[in-house]
């Protein structure tokens, strides 16, 4: 049942008016619900590409935070990749000190209205919150990404945002490839300690795959903006256009233009695909390919987009990820009659966020679990009209520890569709590799770095994020951007 | 930066710019291309190979048929104007070498990126004839420039108007059989791209063509520009834009170019984005 932001705000108010001067034990505490994030309704969403979750109300905000017990071993900081301290800044928001606690997770972080959105809170700092483990229900913990995305709006919006300082001039100079949210880290990282920073990025627009893959629904653009807009009046000077291996290599970067330091944060951009019959079929796409026409290229707003969109009826989607997910509500968005996932294994093992597979749900999407697509099928045109898929059940666990599925023979069934998205992952892109010698890759295409240092192979080069890690998360990219600047002012300074 | 320091209509809607681009003109080999895009959240981003360079002066060289929206508002800018975006080189360079014998196919616009591959290997000291087709005479574009660096120019036309009345497939077929070439390279239309590759299998000539594939970001993020290649699927913004023509699965390729063509005809816009129009498909 979809609750409306009014409704839910009320509920907010009446908890606030119900604890007002009372003293809270960590038992009246336990007793206050959790903040249901309001969002717009299922029927209504799937109408526009605004935000799905619109943010808690000042009144949520106030009540959620009188949830947390303020441990006093803090046991959500250690969840948190990037060590925010956490019971900090919800006791500055429940004393309605908003712009303080934006300030208290700006020490540690850079991006939380961006984190606030896409961390997947829930098996990070909520997963080791008291509250939750006593509800033995991680969805029972504090609400720590939502109010740390109120904060963090809050201070944009009212523009009290903290001003970083910038020390004195070091007169060192680093490259920074790619500019999506590890290379967005170590940028502010190292321009404060007073090095020039220079961002190097291909697209025509700043911000990697929170721009061309995280949908406008899950993220909107105009918060990546004000974040490169906030690098640039740091005195980051950033170069679109520039495709660091092809308009110039990383030795001519150091040699030829002064670089004294590189840090690598390319990402993970090379889709990859099945290896089935029929993937090359009209109708199938990446889903870097399906998301980056939507979000970068805006082809969503037909009316005024130069670049065409694929007109979908029934899209079946291949994986069950997050990106999955972005592709599935998309096509449903782009006006896609059914929407049908189609993944491997069961619920338990699907990767993708709880809320995003919710949100999915409640959108309409079809999950069509424990099928492992076979083959495309297309028409004299070369167009999909359908998928062979098999049935599968659930073997041992395989290396990654998760139940592999095993198929069942004689289950083949063809299922009509006139669009596929394959949404199984990203290999890292082999373009620096390619072009850059003394750089060196595992067999999976990751770049080979020192882990206390991320520095690579090549000395004075460091990478991280999806480069180093594989397709991962954006705080996990933007805890490696500030360890490699770390390092790297280490490196600068010695 | 990336202005425009020249402009030249060469046909009704050809038209060759030369642009400020000095670390693209310094770091491009024959073969690559660049893609520009005009700035603004809605300009598609359009693909086009680089006609030539010069590393001096700092500036590339497009040749641009303004056919749709968008590759007409990039030749409705005037000299002394900037494209704001403007990305390259990209794709992997023409493998050059001393082959011996060597055979450029080209039609259409499509020639434009042969003049720096035909220049090279000519420099190499490759024995260079070059086949020129158009649909008529008023459709070569830099047709002296391919003189200049070739040991023979043949121009055909569909119509006659100069030249002989012929397909290029025609002349190649007499080259393939009385000259034996060592190596043909070919790039324009896609449709006679296929028809010089099928003209030179029965030789057994180790044929080269240069694709131009729908793509958006040109960095092997996408995957929109795949192709068959043998049993393999490859990139053509990353692992071509070259590909051994007897290998490249052409059914498929131009199918997969005309993915867009019904929302194009609908939107009353047709990009360039890969499509060769009517006007230059050697029949």
């Amino acid at each position: 049942m979809h609750v409306s932001r009014e409704e839910l705000d009320n509920q907010a108010i009446e908890i606030l008016k119900k604890y007002e001067g009372v003293k809270l034990t960590p038992k009246t505490r336990g007793e206050i619900p959790v903040q249901e994030m309001p969002t717009q309704a299922p029927m209504v969403r799937i109408t526009n590409m605004n935000e799905v979750a619109e943010g808690y109300t000042e009144n949520q905000v106030k009540a959620e935070a009188l949830r947390c017990l303020q441990c006093k071993n803090e046991p959500c900081i250690q969840g948190c990749p990037v060590g925010i301290n956490i019971p900090k800044f919800i006791a500055e928001a429940a004393k309605g000190e908003y712009s303080a606690a934006n300030s208290v997770i700006k020490e540690s972080s850079l991006l939380p209205s961006i984190c606030g959105r896409v961390c997947p809170q829930e098996s990070q700092c909520q997963k080791f919150c008291t509250v939750g483990k006593i509800k033995k229900d991680v969805n029972q913990a504090v609400a720590i990404g939502r109010i740390e995305r109120f904060v963090a709006d809050y201070s944009r919006e009212n523009d009290c945002d903290v001003q970083p300082t910038i020390k004195a001039e070091t007169g060192k100079k680093v490259a920074i490839i790619g500019s999506g949210p590890a290379s967005v880290a170590a940028a502010a990282d190292l321009r404060k300690e007073g090095h020039s920073v220079v961002m190097f990025e291909a697209l025509h627009k700043a911000g990697g795959v929170l721009v061309y893959g995280i949908p406008e629904f899950r993220l909107p653009k105009k918060l990546v903006q004000h974040e490169i807009n906030n690098l640039i009046a740091m005195g980051v000077e950033l170069n679109l256009n520039y495709l660091v291996g092809k308009t110039r290599t990383i030795e001519k970067l150091m040699t030829t233009d002064g670089f004294d330091a590189v840090f690598v944060g390319a990402g993970a951009g090379l889709p990859k695909f099945m290896n089935i019959p029929g993937e090359n079929l009209i109708g199938v796409f990446s889903a870097n390919e399906f998301l980056t026409r939507s979000n970068l290229m805006k082809a969503y707003d037909q009316k005024d987009s130069l670049t065409p969109l694929w007109n979908c009826e029934r899209a079946a989607i291949f994986g069950g990820g997050n990106v999955a997910m972005d592709a599935a509500r998309t096509a449903k968005r782009l006006g896609a009659k059914e929407v049908t996932v189609i993944y491997r294994r069961s619920e338990e093992e699907l990767p993708a966020r709880k809320e995003e597979f919710e949100h999915a749900k409640e959108e309409g999407i079809n999950f069509l679990l424990l099928h492992q697509p076979h083959e495309i099928i297309g028409n004299d045109k070369s167009h999909v009209t359908s998928v062979k898929v098999v049935t599968c059940e659930l073997g041992e666990p395989d290396a990654s520890g998760r139940r592999s599925p095993v198929e069942i023979p004689g289950t083949e069934q063809i299922l009509a569709f006139d669009t596929v998205v394959v949404s199984i992952g990203n290999s890292s892109n082999p373009l620096i590799k390619q072009t850059t010698e003394g750089i060196e890759t595992n067999k999976r295409g990751n770049f080979i770095v020192n882990e206390e240092t991320l520095e690579t192979t090549l000395p004075g080069v460091y990478a991280g994020g999806d480069i180093v890690l594989g397709a991962a998360t954006v705080i996990l990219a933007m805890g490696q951007g500030r360890k490699a600047a770390k390092a790297i002012n280490k490196y600068l300074t010695k | 930066m990336n202005k425009i320091v020249s402009k030249e209509q060469l046909s009704a809607d050809i038209y060759k710019l030369v642009i400020e681009a000095p670390l693209i003109a310094e770091a491009h080999k024959p073969g690559q291309f660049i893609i520009l895009q005009l700035g603004g959240d809605f300009n598609e981003r359009i693909p086009l190979t680089i006609a030539d360079a010069d590393e001096e002066r700092g500036t590339i060289t497009l040749i641009i048929q303004a056919v749709g929206e968008s590759t007409k508002a990039v030749v409705a800018l005037n000299v002394g104007q900037s494209i704001e975006n403007l990305l390259g080189p990209l794709g992997q360079p023409t493998k050059l070498g001393k082959f011996g014998k060597v055979v450029c196919v080209g039609g259409g616009i499509g020639v434009a990126p042969m003049y720096p591959i035909a220049k090279a290997l000519h420099e190499l000291g490759n024995e260079v004839k070059m086949i020129l087709g158009a649909r008529n005479k008023d459709l070569f574009v830099m047709k002296e420039e391919m003189a200049s660096v070739v040991d023979e120019l043949i121009i055909v036309t569909d119509d006659g108007s100069e030249g002989r009345k012929a397909l290029v497939t025609v002349p190649l077929k007499e080259l393939c059989e009385e000259w034996k070439p060592d190596l043909v390279v070919t790039i324009g239309p896609p449709i006679m791209m296929k028809f010089c590759a099928l003209t030179t299998l029965p030789y057994g000539v180790h044929t080269i063509a240069s694709l131009n594939t729908i793509m958006i970001d040109g960095t092997g993020m996408c995957g929109g520009c795949r192709v068959s290649i043998g049993d393999e699927t490859k990139f053509v913004c990353v692992d071509g834009p070259e590909f051994d023509a007897h290998k490249v699965d052409w059914n498929n390729m131009l199918s997969r170019l005309g993915t867009y063509k019904p929302q194009e005809e609908e939107n009353k816009h047709k990009c360039r984005m890969g499509l060769n129009t009517e006007d230059t498909e050697a029949k």
